[in-house]
């Protein structure tokens, strides 16, 4: 059991559809804490890369394929901080997905340089409460999975329960990084929002792998 | 490379269209020889950061082979700014560097820098300099004559009091004088109403650019304009100026008359 293109195809058009479910929810959780754009912003990016998506005259060939395009797509119609820091997310797992198909090591290998990317342009730490707070308990739990040789399903299945119990986790954090360190201790006692829609985009992930089981 | 453009060229990021405009537009006052790219707001001209309006501006800036120093103001321009460099080729990158410096004092800084054809490093280091502008004022060696100017503070914010003793410049300029150690000192009233405000600064660190002379004025770096106006030198005043190098002589010569004349504001 692997992973194509086709399988990245419908992870990009289910992140658009649960983004656009959760946007007002996005949208709340960042009024809390930062500027109110990130629901809006995420639903217009994926918008705008689901219609790129519809507008190609052949199925992109590989996983990677797919990725690159929601990457330049994602930080050119994305604003705020959430364009740059998804855009280099998906550049970089672009990169490590050029194969037409991946496999367990290949998932988490695309996680992995997923979260790579997060960091290094956010420079962000677990901890801080941002989007590395889902990223980082789900890569652990994907190596996890991928160790005990689970498939590639399972391995996403794995790093979206991880993303979810991450994001759960930052409720009580203090935010040390993105416009809700402005609000200092304030920030505690609310989810974050990059935290969230990272959790939404991997369980959309899960839910195609399952799918094309 | 064209001459009408100095080598360095600026790129000015910022979540406002208004703001990378209205910015872009006081620097090329006071550095007329810059080619200064404003990349403001989003495509459709609301508040953030886009990815292509910054690739546009830097392709745009450094085409003709120059370098360019990029100021942002908020996170998310910065962000924007290394991830449209990630994707660059890589030696159009290699001419670029981002300054960690404030938005409008550094773009300021580092447009009057790069005006007299400084290379990339001075011109980043001017920018990144321009941060010590909110840190405390430096000291100020000159006197002032003027009894409503505080030495060492900051420009009056009001109009100064009414002092007699400062209404008309008093004659104490000495001429370029050279000192034992090599060094030329000379002393000159500020004539022009104004004061060194930006317009006369910017003039100065021009008109010093192309002397082989370091020139210091009441102590401070005159490379350096907001050195220069933070000094808060008001009419009355008498500078101290001092200078170093083969063309400290001729650098002070030329700053004297410029002063005497008020800067072309009297």
């Amino acid at each position: 059991m692997t992973l194509d293109a086709a399988w990245a195809v419908d992870w990009v058009r289910r992140s658009a559809a649960t983004v656009a479910e959760h946007r007002d929810e996005l949208v709340e959780l960042d009024r809390q804490i930062g500027d109110g754009d990130h629901g809006e912003n995420l639903d217009r990016g994926f918008r705008a890369v689901v219609a790129k998506l519809d507008g190609l005259d052949a199925p992109p060939a590989s996983v990677g394929d797919v990725l690159r395009l929601v990457a330049t797509t994602l930080m050119s119609t994305v604003g705020g901080a959430a364009g740059p820091l998804y855009g280099t997310a998906y550049l970089r797992a672009s990169k490590s997905g050029a194969a037409t198909e991946l496999g367990a090591d290949g998932v988490v290998a695309m996680l992995e340089a997923a979260l790579d990317g997060i960091v290094t342009r956010g420079r962000a730490n677990a901890g801080d409460k941002t989007m590395v707070d889902a990223w980082t308990p789900a890569v652990a739990a994907a190596v996890d999975a991928a160790d005990h040789g689970a498939p590639p399903s399972a391995v996403l299945a794995a790093a979206a329960r991880g993303a979810r119990e991450g994001a759960a986790a930052t409720v009580p954090l203090v935010a040390s990084k993105g416009r809700a360190s402005y609000l200092g201790e304030r920030s505690a006692g609310h989810l974050d929002p990059g935290a969230r829609s990272s959790e939404l985009i991997l369980v959309a992930a899960a839910e195609a792998a399952a799918a094309a089981d | 490379m064209t001459d009408r453009w100095a080598p360095v060229a600026l790129v000015l990021v910022s979540h406002s269209r208004a703001l990378a405009e209205g910015t872009a537009e006081v620097a090329a006052q006071m550095a007329p020889g810059v080619r200064i790219v404003p990349a403001g707001g989003t495509d459709d001209g609301g508040l953030g950061a886009s990815f292509d309006r910054v690739g546009a501006a830097l392709r745009d800036a450094t085409d003709d082979g120059r370098s360019a120093v990029v100021v942002t103001d908020l996170g998310s321009a910065v962000l924007t700014a290394e991830a449209v460099l990630d994707l660059m080729d890589e030696r159009v990158v290699a001419r670029v560097r981002l300054a960690d410096a404030p938005f409008v004092e550094g773009a300021v800084a580092a447009a009057v820098t790069a005006h007299g054809k400084a290379d990339l490093a001075t011109v980043l280091d001017s920018a990144q300099a321009a941060a010590d502008t909110f840190g405390p004022a430096r000291p100020v060696s000159g006197t002032s004559v003027a009894a409503g100017a505080a030495v060492g503070g900051p420009a009056p914010a009001g109009p100064a009091p009414v002092v007699p003793a400062a209404a008309e410049p008093r004659p104490v300029d000495t001429g370029v004088v050279t000192q034992d150690d090599g060094s030329v000192r000379a002393t000159a009233v500020l004539r022009n109403p104004l004061g060194l405000h930006a317009r006369p600064a910017a003039l100065i660190v021009r008109m010093l650019a192309p002397f082989d002379a370091k020139v210091q004025v009441d102590g401070v770096n005159a490379a350096s304009v907001l050195d220069l106006m933070k000094l808060g030198a008001v009419r009355g005043d008498v500078l101290t100026i001092t200078a170093q190098g083969p063309q400290a002589g001729e650098a002070v010569e030329r700053l004297l008359v410029d002063v005497a004349a008020g800067f072309g504001e009297v």
